[in-house]
């Protein structure tokens, strides 16, 4: 390396180290800032239900619970969408409806979070709740649609996030679907294969990246506070129910963070803060981790 | 009974799949068309001069808006973008020139994962480094969290950008015996100028749209403010103000500010599709 390019790389170097260290500060900073909670509770900060700060009892099961179910009821109606749009556009679909199309789920993914949150309270939530006055007793009955219908709750907020994931996944699994061979289609309509064939064929040579692209709109699911905080109800709850109030993560912090009177309650917060990042690293690492493997695999995108 | 042509059990199928992703489409876009519909009716019945001039009144007296929200929206916005230009396009350019150092292969993972820690941490974040060591809610909390969220956006947007520029261009430079920056920010970077620009201000959009970064570091103020120590009022906090309030006069303020956020949005996208279909003209694509 000559000389005066040295003193280039190192000069920009400094600002793409500045990235890095950010990251590596959020981890620091929120670690160090939940110290109180984590020294105090350890293991069953997370194992209790029982939140109630006015009496310093923080367990944080009910919002764990609730971000997780809600991702993932998000992500089973999401994933057949977002899926269909992806093979639709890049399969499927004539050449002049392409970029519309594409520009048309890009402006799902564009719109405020707040603004589906308020869509959701005044549009969705009371159609929900229709929804669930019109549910036959026999249905009721199951543990899945107990409780009185309130509208807000875990419907509403799965709801809501499978529409704001679908744009997401479906951006993702259609840049995986660009990456297989036209010769595998092309062998695959050559041995006779019907259109629905020669796509599973392709779907099914991309399928590594495509579980990395749903598991993406999965980690995008987990953080996803304003909209939900809007319509889930906000009642820390472990509950089956789909019409339950019930509460997660992300909402807790942004309901109740400028609440926190207390070190102690601070600090609960923010533990949960910190979990919420270490989980969406490991969902975010894990998924572009499949997504780069499957991309790897591919021959001829190196050569052109 | 020889079967000459595709039995019709393998044709049905593939029909029914074909279908399938139609409706998939159909479905994804009927949400798009009623929010966007809710949004634009509600909001142009609450869209008026007083909107945009005048701050908050309280409860009961009419013609209040939300001029502050609107200025204090546009500072934080401008704050994002003063740090996070500066360090997402130089961390770009780390990125392009030394793609296949390991160092650069951090920075990119640095940058991903950041694009994928949830807005409500960096608010977190930007709490415990900005607003706990002043003691108080500020603008500065809150442009430095929106700012950490535009930097990976931007970074991997100049990364990309550059990547696309013909590398004959790098190598008439350095024929003609520029030093490696000066090939970068006199000809490489000029060459994607256009297209980092709308990178830009696509970023500036997602960013103005954000609630989660802003709740606790610029926090929400009732009156017009310019100061970057003191909280400020946004357009996205105020919306959420509005919605959770049981008054009719501020869910109307709220779908006008939902508007104006949606329009933002609207604008934005529709001028880098035009900028990136002009650039590609250019280019002679």
């Amino acid at each position: 390396v000559r000389s005066p390019d040295l003193g280039f790389r190192l000069g920009i170097g400094v600002f793409a180290a500045a990235l890095v260290a950010i990251v590596a500060g959020i981890g620091a900073v929120l670690a160090n800032d939940s110290w109180l909670s984590l020294q105090r509770f350890g293991l069953n900060f997370w194992r209790t239900s029982n939140w109630d700060p006015v009496a310093g009892e923080f367990g944080a099961l009910p919002f764990i619970w609730g971000t997780l179910y809600s991702s993932v009821l998000a992500l089973l109606l999401a994933t057949p969408v977002a899926l269909g749009i992806a093979v639709f556009i890049s399969e499927l679909c004539p050449q002049w409806l392409r970029a519309p199309l594409i520009f048309l789920t890009e402006l799902l993914a564009a719109i405020p979070s707040i603004v589906y949150g308020l869509w959701g309270v005044f549009v969705l939530v009371p159609v929900v709740r229709a929804v669930e006055l019109t549910m036959p007793e026999s249905l009721r009955a199951l543990p899945l649609f107990s409780g009185p219908p309130f509208g807000v709750g875990m419907l509403a907020a799965a709801l809501i996030l499978a529409i704001m994931v679908v744009p997401f996944t479906s951006a993702v699994a259609r840049e995986v679907l660009k990456t297989v061979p036209m010769t595998q289609r092309e062998a695959a309509y050559a041995l006779g294969a019907t259109r629905f064939e020669a796509i599973r064929a392709a779907i099914f040579f991309a399928r590594t990246g495509i579980i990395g692209a749903v598991m993406l709109g999965f980690g995008r699911a987990l953080g996803e506070t304003m909209a939900v905080t809007m319509v889930i109800g906000n009642n820390p709850q472990v509950a089956l129910s789909l019409f339950a109030p019930q509460y997660t993560m992300a909402a807790v912090i942004a309901n109740e963070f400028t609440e926190a009177a207390n070190a102690l309650y601070l600090s609960a917060l923010i533990e949960i803060g910190l979990v919420l990042f270490i989980i969406t690293l490991l969902v975010n690492i894990l998924s572009r981790g499949l997504i780069w493997s499957m991309a790897r695999q591919v021959p001829v995108k190196a050569a052109a | 009974m020889m079967a000459r042509r595709t039995p019709p059990a393998r044709k049905v199928l593939s029909a029914l799949f074909v279908g399938a992703c139609g409706l998939a489409v159909i479905l994804a876009l009927i949400p798009l068309a009623f929010v966007l519909f809710f949004v634009i009716s509600q909001g142009v019945q609450s869209l008026n001069l007083d909107f945009f001039l005048n701050n908050p009144r309280p409860v009961g007296e009419v013609g209040g808006g939300m001029a502050n929200a609107i200025v204090g929206t546009l500072i934080l916005t401008g704050l994002a973008a003063a740090l996070a230009v500066p360090i997402g396009i130089f961390s770009g350019v780390y990125l392009s020139e030394y793609r296949g150092s390991r160092f650069a292969s951090t920075v990119r993972f640095a940058a991903d994962t950041l694009n994928g820690v949830p807005s409500i941490v960096i608010g977190v974040f930007a709490y415990a480094v900005v607003v706990l060591p002043l003691g108080h809610f500020s603008t500065l909390a809150g442009g430095f969290a929106l700012g950490i969220m535009m930097i990976p956006i931007i970074a991997r947007t100049t990364e990309e950008l550059l990547l696309l520029v013909p590398n004959a261009l790098r190598e008439g430079a350095l024929a003609l015996g520029a030093t490696r920056a000066r090939a970068v920010f006199s000809v490489i970077v000029p060459a994607a100028l256009p297209g980092i620009i709308t990178g830009v201000v696509l970023a500036l959009a997602r960013i103005a749209g954000e609630t989660a970064p802003l709740l606790f570091t610029s926090f929400n103020n009732a009156f017009f403010s310019t100061s970057l120590t003191q909280p400020i009022s946004s357009i996205t906090v105020q919306v959420f103000t509005y919605a959770i309030s049981p008054y009719e006069d501020w869910h109307r303020q709220a779908w006008a500010g939902a508007l104006v956020l949606v329009t933002i949005v609207l604008v934005c996208s529709m001028a880098a599709r035009i900028a990136a279909a002009r650039v590609g003209r250019i280019r002679g694509q």
